[in-house]
């Protein structure tokens, strides 16, 4: 119920939203939770495992009730906080956890088989028969688990990520985190405030009680002003700190869109990650209900979430209102509601010296235990210290068990906070998180004053550490109350008493833990998953604890407490992973024929990070292996172009390169000589083989290394590596210039003719042999010529500085399209290497060593390099090993597959029987058969063997001949030219 | 977590590459038998406290940097430059 | 107390008074026969298999915290038999068989749950390298089946076919794959070894271990010292610290991995799904919450917590493969302590040159799934001073010999990487 004039919200604002489809009106300043109370809306939700009927339970982003489902469509968002979410035009909000309907549930039955669902029922039952588990039991929990739901559908709103940077983070804009943040304002440091609410000053805007002589809420108002005005404070609204990371990195959650209805390009949320040289966390405390039986009806809240309706929404949410608690601070609720003219039942006090009321009954050393009303409260039953039991009629409870401090952040880095014997509840370890102080509520210091001046004074103290002079702030004077309290955890009674509400976790399911010797707290959470709910235990934590310290003859300090862990609010998955989602996940690398080869047609695959082409489809051609073939034959045949830009290249140069490469290598580079080009192959330190490519020596000082696509960011990290690490006292340095040269492979029998008509020198075979590199001038362009070959061809791989890569590609394709040659892409490209023997990563997948690819003699007897006295173990070399071999079919079955693996002819296809498997495979047009490179036990001494090939997956089975790995010209005459 | 680099200053992690234990500074001769070789690349102390790591600043200045750590609080108590250390290792062994 | 449906329905009629602690807790004796040190999941199940399959019961298991507080309690539940070396296949094919009974073994509802697992493959190369995997799976007598796109689109037809970064080629599935309620397997094993006469003795920490001539004699303790013939220390991350106590180092380094729970939902993931370019994997709990993780944090860390940037690039993977899990609400972000090895596989092993002391370590991020096999093997071990077949690969000395290296992800000697 609305009272008129009441409030900050805009009375003269009313928005429109709906809640089940109904239409109700609010005013601009509410929250969903405000306006269903201000509509006298109760029932708000179901629990999770019995169904119960459930309302709003407190005015902040711990509510642990009033879950509703905001949207529908891909926008769909399950589980929001009503308490949290700010009404605008048109938003519609939906129960959940309900079928058909939110008042008639029929999963509601379940509170009535109560006694057999009790904590960790289904650990003891649903074993039998063992086939109905998957088949019936688990499908059932399944689908009655759970409490809001998904869309299904991709999401289609924009979150986005920031990083931040301060002297002083604030934590909490009420009284302590708005006199911090003015404190280091005014003197002139990059503060920032952040604050979970709309509206900033905490209690301040809940409370009635004055601030320096005016109302609270208008001096936190004119506080944000000023800070406001200042250009080194960022003031944050509905912004939650969600975690404390190391060396002062904070995740913060702002709500950025989530109370309008027109976005405006603005993203839906944004993730920041503060960096903060200072934090000051006054995050205040929150209200503990007490576990009595029937505790959780709906109109059943705490007495400070009454204060809140009442005073900043104007909402009176009930008519006749009981208060029940263990403290003064509660009384609060009273005498706001007595001035404001709602009619106050009772207030019922544990305590036998509780005070007085002023215009309300006070029933001293009482205790409520019970309550009617299935969906909505209609009355409560208390029982006072003589053991009678009277009934008062009420259709709203503010209880109140005390306040716990928000001390989830301090316990972020494993810190556990200390029990507080004066509060009855935990405070933050001081030092918990480096560079972090807590204040105020946060800190147990629950009066104004103390926030006021425990703000202030640690605001101080980090600028101190920062070295940054301030004045003292004037302390406003405020309210100073004593908190006064006696511990009242559970009311003993028949009937179940709930801890947590969302978990539906009682009293009873607490002590039944204890009693089946889950006593430790860990033991008891993870048993009746008590804390685990989405308010992670803020409102139930310390009171299950607390009976659980009961049921087993401790006290609470030495049952000790579960841990806190980030995130502080649930943070959707979009928000943490913003940017990520279709091509945003990592980068997209393009090479500089990209364009040309995507308007030839070409699919463009992924390689690592880069495109490549795959294939270049001509005119006719209607699967990927006739645009193969092509390009194979037209390699063998005339000469074909494709780009090599993406392989690693990593220029070199020093006096000591060529000893730096001789130890990097496993073979030696310090006798190549300048102008020529070496294949060289990486090992480990462990042995294994890393990479392979090749090197060119441009002079006496200077190499270019390349190396494999996959391995790029992965040698160069190595190189440095070995040089920093291990001989910085050689003169050479390294830098990788993969991006800053284009590079294209020209093979096949006509390479060099074509390359004489665009290269300004003349090239042949005495200037430019077989593994000859040198420069080469190209329209003006100084390049680089390397004569290389990856395709067994006369080849050359020409280079020049990436910003021509595009015109000599399309140069290059002219050129040879004219000669009959043209294109070719990853498919050809493998085929040409495998036909060749030629390995990729698909053979040195890393656990290969030097010997398996018949390597071995390369790893140099006369120096000393990177992995090779490691690979001299006796587990990486020999017969036991498996070894690189090829295969040809022989049988009718003429197909090999990749992944299949190798048995002896007739042996049955099992793992100990196992002797090897196939890395590649292709069909080879120029020998007009299926090849394969494979590992293979004792390979090399087996070659002419027959060896039967199984693919278990695909269903082939394959007969095969072992043979040497290169299928195509041993000899080498080819490349030679 | 932040790490200070010692040519560029501090840095967030994501900026660095991790690679194990600082101990790889300090490989072994190549005749230096098999039990030096295998506690070198194999074996570690594997503190639970101040630990030495190599980190690479790879998004960065591309330096190795020794970093002094605590492996319970992640608390960063001194970072140097690896060839710094490497040769104070190579000098304290001649 | 056997349970039962009808029990809990018994008790359920009664008031619930019934019920009785699931383990007895025990102060130390002076002497056991064995002593295992670590009351995680692996050293539960290794005093339940030496109950149970030697006859040995004058153990006990000392544990620093709680019962099953370690990986065992922190982790994705994921329950599979999907490696390919010789070594990983039969031991983790071996441990999946016993999942499949645990319920009536232990006669305690450990929810295994076997919906499937199906690992995403985004490229030629990988497909082969996933069509290796799945074939040495069949020849181990476990089972896969390689999907194709549309494969794939039929049992998870959420995922972005269309957008995401690394398109969707395929997938190998695991249909005996699954999950299980992690908890639960240390309670059962727990329950099952105290019935059997184990002692399960908490808040005990083991400071020494004496050993005189080359030979254990027992265990120092917070609680005292305490004799024993044998003794097994069986403490995942914490290994180094205790093999320290007998003058040991092992080859393994101690390193964070970060694992997330969102808000409970309807059912919206049947499966158990892996994303390998993206290095996250997600399944849904009984209770509703999406239960995922991604990769280590990748530095060496006892903190038992992580930082943003895996945590941020865990989500972008899962927001690329399916983004209409983006307003699911992460609850909760955890770490464990991984005990990682330089090729990636674990070490059940004697601990060479020292008469009773043994090793059971190095399960990097999968122990979950080996908890029963471990706990078989470890026992075997223990008993018979053999190494079970099935773990007879799992040696201390691989590394330095380099025989029998069981590198599944290939990446060498680098512990972080595996």
């Amino acid at each position: 119920m609305r009272i008129a004039g009441k409030g900050l919200v805009d009375h003269g604002t009313p928005v429109r939203f709906s809640f089940d489809g109904r239409q109700l009106e609010g005013f601009q300043g509410d929250t969903l939770a405000s306006a269903l109370l201000a509509n006298d809306v109760k029932l708000v939700a179901r629990s999770f495992k019995y169904h119960r009927p459930r309302g709003i339970m407190g005015a902040g982003s711990e509510e642990s009730s009033a879950l509703v489902t905001i949207g529908s469509g891909a926008t769909q968002d399950p589980n929001v906080r009503a308490t949290v979410q700010e009404i605008y035009d048109g938003l519609a909000a939906h129960s959940q956890n309900c079928w058909p309907s939110l008042n008639y549930d029929l999963l509601s039955v379940n509170d009535l088989f109560a006694p057999f669902l009790g904590a960790g029922f289904y650990y003891k039952t649903f074993m039998w028969p063992k086939v109905f588990w998957e088949k019936l039991y688990e499908p059932v929990i399944r689908r009655s688990a759970g409490i809001g739901a998904l869309s299904g559908k991709a999401n289609a709103e924009y979150y986005e990520k920031a990083f931040a940077f301060c002297d002083l983070l604030v934590i909490g804009a009420g009284p302590a985190g708005l006199m911090a943040a003015l404190t280091a304002g005014r003197a002139g440091a990059d503060v920032i405030l952040c604050d979970e609410d709309s509206l900033l000053g905490g209690r301040l805007n809940g409370e009635t009680f004055e601030v320096g002589g005016m109302a609270g809420s208008d001096w936190a108002a004119e506080t944000v002003r000023e800070l406001e005005s200042l250009p080194n404070v960022r003031v944050m609204p509905r912004t939650s700190v969600t975690g404390a990371y190391d060396q002062g990195t904070y995740g913060a959650l702002e709500r950025v869109s989530h109370h309008v209805a027109a976005r405006e390009g603005r993203p839906l949320e944004c993730f920041w990650r503060i960096v903060a040289k200072r934090a000051v966390l006054a995050a205040g405390a929150i209200e503990r209900p007490v576990a009595f039986p029937n505790n959780d009806r709906p109109g059943i809240m705490t007495a400070s979430a009454v204060r809140t309706y009442l005073n900043r929404y104007g909402v009176a949410p009930g008519q006749r209102v009981t208060i029940f608690a263990n403290n003064d601070d509660a009384h609060r609720t009273a005498r706001d509601l007595v001035d404001a003219g709602v009619h106050v039942a009772a207030v019922i006090d544990s305590r036998a010296e509780a005070p007085e009321g002023a215009g309300y009954e006070v029933i001293k050393g009482a205790e409520v235990c019970g309550s009617e009303g299935r969906k909505g409260l209609e009355a409560v039953s208390y029982r006072r210290a003589d053991g009678s039991v009277d009934k008062v009629q009420t259709d709203c409870l503010a209880m109140s068990g005390g306040w716990n401090p928000t001390v989830h952040l301090t316990c972020h880095m494993n810190g556990r906070p200390n029990w507080h014997g004066g509060i009855h509840s935990f405070v933050p370890v001081p030092g918990a998180i480096p560079g972090l102080e807590a204040v105020g509520a946060c800190n147990g210091a629950f009066s104004t004053h103390r926030a006021f001046v425990e703000g202030a004074e640690a605001a101080l103290r980090a600028l101190g550490d920062l070295g940054v002079k301030a004045k003292k702030s004037v302390v406003p004077e405020s309210e100073d109350s004593p908190y006064r309290i006696e511990p009242l955890w559970a009311v003993a009674g028949k009937g179940r008493a709930w801890l947590d509400f969302q978990n539906d976790v009682t009293v009873k399911d607490v002590q039944g833990a204890a009693q089946e010797n889950f006593r430790s707290v860990e033991h008891m959470k993870r048993y009746t998953t008590q804390g685990m709910a989405p308010d992670q235990g803020k409102n139930s934590n310390v009171a299950a604890l607390a009976v659980l310290a009961d049921a087993t003859g401790r006290g609470i300090e030495e049952t000790g407490t579960t841990t806190f862990r980030p995130p502080f609010v649930p943070v959707a998955i979009a928000a943490f992973g913003a940017g990520g989602q279709g091509t945003g996940f990592a980068p997209q690398r393009h090479t500089t024929s990209h364009a040309e080869s995507v308007r030839r047609g070409a699919p463009m695959i992924e390689a690592g990070l880069w495109y490549r082409p795959s294939y270049f489809p001509a005119t006719g051609e209607r699967t990927w292996r006739q645009s193969c073939d092509r390009e194979v034959n037209m390699v063998r045949g005339t000469v074909g172009v494709c780009d090599v830009s993406t392989l690693g290249k990593i220029d070199i140069q020093g006096k000591d390169a060529g000893q730096f490469l001789d130890f990097v290598y496993a073979n030696t580079f310090s006798t190549l000589k300048p102008g020529k080009v070496r294949y060289g192959l990486m090992l480990r330190e462990d042995g294994f083989v890393m990479d392979d490519g090749t090197t060119a020596r441009i002079a006496e000082d200077h190499f270019v290394m390349t190396t494999t696509t996959a391995a790029a960011g992965q040698v160069m990290r190595h190189l440095e590596y070995v040089h920093q690490c291990l001989c910085p006292d050689l003169d050479v340095a390294m830098i990788s210039v993969t991006e800053q040269w284009a590079q294209f492979a020209v093979a096949g029998p006509k390479s060099r003719d074509l390359l004489n008509g665009i290269v300004a020198e003349e090239i042949d075979n005495e200037s430019f042999p077989f593994m000859g590199c040198g420069p080469a001038t190209i329209g003006g362009v100084a390049g680089r010529l390397f004569r290389i070959s990856f395709s067994g061809e006369h080849a050359y791989e020409i280079a020049v500085p990436a910003r021509y890569g595009e015109s000599l590609f399309k140069l290059l394709l002219e050129r040879a399209e004219a000669m009959g040659g043209g294109a070719y892409g990853m498919e050809a490209l493998n085929v040409l290497r495998i036909e060749k023997g030629f390995i990729t990563h698909a053979e040195i997948h890393g656990r290969v060593t030097a010997d398996d690819i018949g390597m071995g003699r390369l790893v140099s007897a006369k120096k000393d390099c990177i992995g090779k006295t490691m690979s001299e173990r006796p587990g990486l070399s020999g017969e036991e090993r498996e070894q690189l071999v090829g295969l040809m079919p022989v049988g009718v079955v003429k197909q090999i597959t990749a992944g299949a693996h190798l048995f002896e002819p007739g042996a049955e296809p099992v793992r100990s029987n196992a002797q090897g498997y196939v890395t590649s495979v292709c069909f080879s047009p120029t020998l007009e058969t299926s090849l394969g490179l494979a590992f293979l036990r004792n390979g090399r001494a087996r070659h002419g063997e027959e060896i039967t090939m199984v693919d278990h997956l695909r269903g082939v089975t394959t007969r095969c001949k072992v043979c040497d790995p290169v299928f195509l010209d041993p000899e080498g005459g080819r490349v030679r030219g | 977590m932040r790490i200070k680099c010692p040519l560029c200053g501090e840095r967030d992690r994501r900026e660095f590459y991790y690679v194990g234990d600082a101990v790889l500074l300090e490989r072994p001769d190549p005749e230096a038998g098999d039990h030096a070789w295998d506690t070198y690349l194999h074996l570690r102390d594997n503190p639970a406290g101040v630990t030495r790591d190599l980190w690479y600043h790879e998004a960065g200045c591309a330096a190795w940097v020794v970093v002094t750590r605590n492996t319970v609080t992640h608390e960063v108590l001194k970072t140097e430059l690896a060839e710094k250390r490497r040769r104070k290792l190579v000098e304290g062994a001649s | 107390m056997r349970f039962s449906g009808l029990r809990v329905l018994k008790e359920g009629l009664s008031g619930n008074k019934g019920w009785q602690a699931h383990w007895r807790d025990a102060q130390p004796k002076p002497a056991y026969d064995m002593i295992i040190i670590g009351g995680g999941g692996h050293g539960l199940s290794t005093a339940y298999y030496l109950a149970r399959n030697h006859g040995i019961t004058n153990i006990a298991v000392l544990e620093k915290g709680y019962l099953g507080g370690g990986n065992v309690g922190r982790n994705t539940t994921i329950v599979r038999a999907n490696y390919f070396l010789p070594g990983n296949s039969e031991f983790y094919s071996h441990s999946l068989k016993l999942w499949e009974g645990l319920e009536e073994e232990l006669n305690y509802n450990v929810m295994h749950s076997q919906r499937g697992l199906i690992n995403l493959f985004h490229s030629d190369g990988q497909r082969d390298a996933f069509a290796r995997r799945g074939n040495a799976m069949v020849n181990q007598g476990d089972d896969a089946i390689l999907l194709d796109k549309a494969g794939v689109r039929k049992h998870l037809p959420y995922l972005d076919f269309e957008q995401a970064r690394f398109p969707i080629y395929g997938g190998l599935y695991h249909p005996r794959g699954g999950t299980a309620r992690h908890d639960a397997v240390a309670w059962g094993y727990a329950r099952g070894a105290s019935e059997r006469g184990v002692d399960l003795i908490q808040n005990c920490e083991v400071t020494g271990i004496d050993i005189e001539g080359g030979v254990v004699k027992g265990v120092r303790t917070t609680k005292g010292p305490i004799k024993a013939g044998k003794v097994g220390i069986v403490v995942a991350g914490r290994s180094g610290q205790v093999a320290a106590m007998a003058g040991r180092s092992l080859p393994v380094e101690s390193h964070i991995l970060q694992a997330f729970v969102t808000e409970g939902l309807k059912p919206v993931i049947d499966h158990v799904v892996s994303f390998g370019m993206g290095h996250f994997y997600i399944s849904q709990s009984d209770k509703g919450g999406l239960v995922f993780g991604g990769d280590l944090d990748f530095y060496a860390s006892y903190a038992s917590r992580g930082n943003l940037p895996m945590v941020e690039h865990v989500m972008e993977a899962g927001m690329t493969l399916m983004p209409m899990i983006g307003k699911a609400k992460i609850l909760r972000s955890w770490g464990g302590i991984m005990d990682m090895t330089p090729d990636g596989s674990p070490i059940i092993d004697k601990m060479d040159g020292i008469e009773g002391l043994y090793i059971d370590c190095g399960w990097n991020y999968g122990g979950f799934k080996a908890v029963p096999a471990s706990g078989w093997c470890m026992a075997h071990l223990m008993a018979t001073n053999t190494p079970h077949e099935v773990a007879e690969k799992f040696r201390l000395d691989r590394f330095r010999t380099g025989i029998n290296i069981m590198d599944e992800e290939g990446t060498g000697s680098q512990h972080n990487l595996h």
